[in-house]
């Protein structure tokens, strides 16, 4: 349940984030001496009335509201539509602004595309970088030693792990994000699809597809309504 | 968006290069796993400020120029499992890149 008591015992003291060569705190100790700090810095400011409560408030929200709907979005558009699709693989941040997506951090997203012959899947080994602006925040096993240690030497056991098992003719490409780039996986259009609304198609694609854990699968209701 | 680097670039999208294979102490944005490594460059991903000195409050300038390299699995871990035509590709900063030498496989 407490992530940070889990941690601390672990670890057999309170401080691990002090040791240059531990890194350990960016799976889950929020708590530590850093953000701690932070929220000291953040409480004179205000006190100061050099920033306002409300205004980090608002930033916060617009951190949090950031979702993988607008992933989906995109993901859409470029299944049904080829020549966007085309845009979206050789600039990313000038196809999805077409969509009114104008996040900055976008300038350095690059979309990679899955098909019959190449699965991809995302890591940060270095840290927990992930597309925020296009999936929200990580789920917490994506900031997890083993995901981030095992995906880049053992890919394909870690993706059957998440129920994907690909073949052996399929090549996996992992996508270890370690520096200024920001990756998002087009996934390959599931079969049954043909006809739905982009609206409906953009419903199938997930937070764990557009990383590459997984894939997108048409519910076996929807098959059965088709 | 991306400073200029006052270089110009060592490398092209198809040349092949190896991961300078030290250990220097501090931050440093490259993964152990990858260091003495050789792959093939993918991309040039642009310049951007040394993270390794953003790190300690400097302003990173000159900017380093930034490549994606497309590595072999089997050829960063002699025991993998899994068919030799897995990949993986990493950004790697031009100060870490050499060219690859001959004898690399």
């Amino acid at each position: 349940m407490n992530d940070k008591a889990v941690h601390q015992h672990a670890e057999g003291h309170a401080h691990a984030i002090l040791r240059w060569s531990d890194d350990s705190a960016h799976d889950i100790d929020e708590t530590a001496r850093y953000p701690l700090m932070t929220e000291a810095i953040r409480q004179i400011l205000v006190e100061k009335g050099l920033i306002s409560a409300d205004a980090v408030r608002r930033l916060i929200e617009q951190m949090d509201a950031r979702s993988d709907v607008t992933g989906g979005t995109i993901v859409a558009r470029a299944w049904v539509d080829a020549a966007f699709k085309e845009r979206l693989l050789a600039n990313a941040k000038e196809a999805i602004a077409e969509l009114g997506i104008s996040e900055v951090d976008a300038a350095h997203l690059i979309v990679v595309e899955n098909t019959e012959t190449v699965h991809n899947v995302v890591v940060c080994t270095l840290c927990s970088c992930y597309p925020r602006m296009v999936l929200g925040m990580p789920p917490e096993w994506y900031k997890s030693k083993a995901y981030r240690s095992r995906v880049v030497r053992e890919p394909r056991a870690v993706l059957k792990e998440f129920g994907t098992e690909l073949a052996d003719t399929v090549t996996v490409r992992v996508h270890d994000s370690n520096a200024d780039m920001r990756y998002l996986v087009l996934p390959m259009r599931p079969l049954g699809t043909e006809g739905w609304s982009e609206d409906a198609l953009a419903h199938l694609v997930t937070r764990d597809c557009m990383v590459g854990v997984t894939v997108p699968r048409v519910p076996a209701k929807a098959h059965a309504v088709e | 968006m991306s400073p200029a680097a006052v270089s110009p670039r060592r490398f092209a999208p198809g040349d092949r290069v190896t991961v300078a294979h030290t250990h220097p102490p501090g931050h440093r944005r490259i993964p152990y796993y990858i260091r003495g490594k050789s792959g093939l460059v993918e991309r040039y991903c642009g310049a951007f400020p040394n993270p390794e000195e953003l790190a300690y409050g400097f302003d990173g300038l000159p900017a380093r120029h930034l490549y994606r390299v497309r590595f072999q699995q089997t050829d960063i871990w002699p025991a993998y499992t899994g068919p030799a035509h897995d990949t993986l590709d990493l950004e790697v900063y031009e100060h870490w890149l050499r060219p690859a030498e001959e004898d690399a496989s």
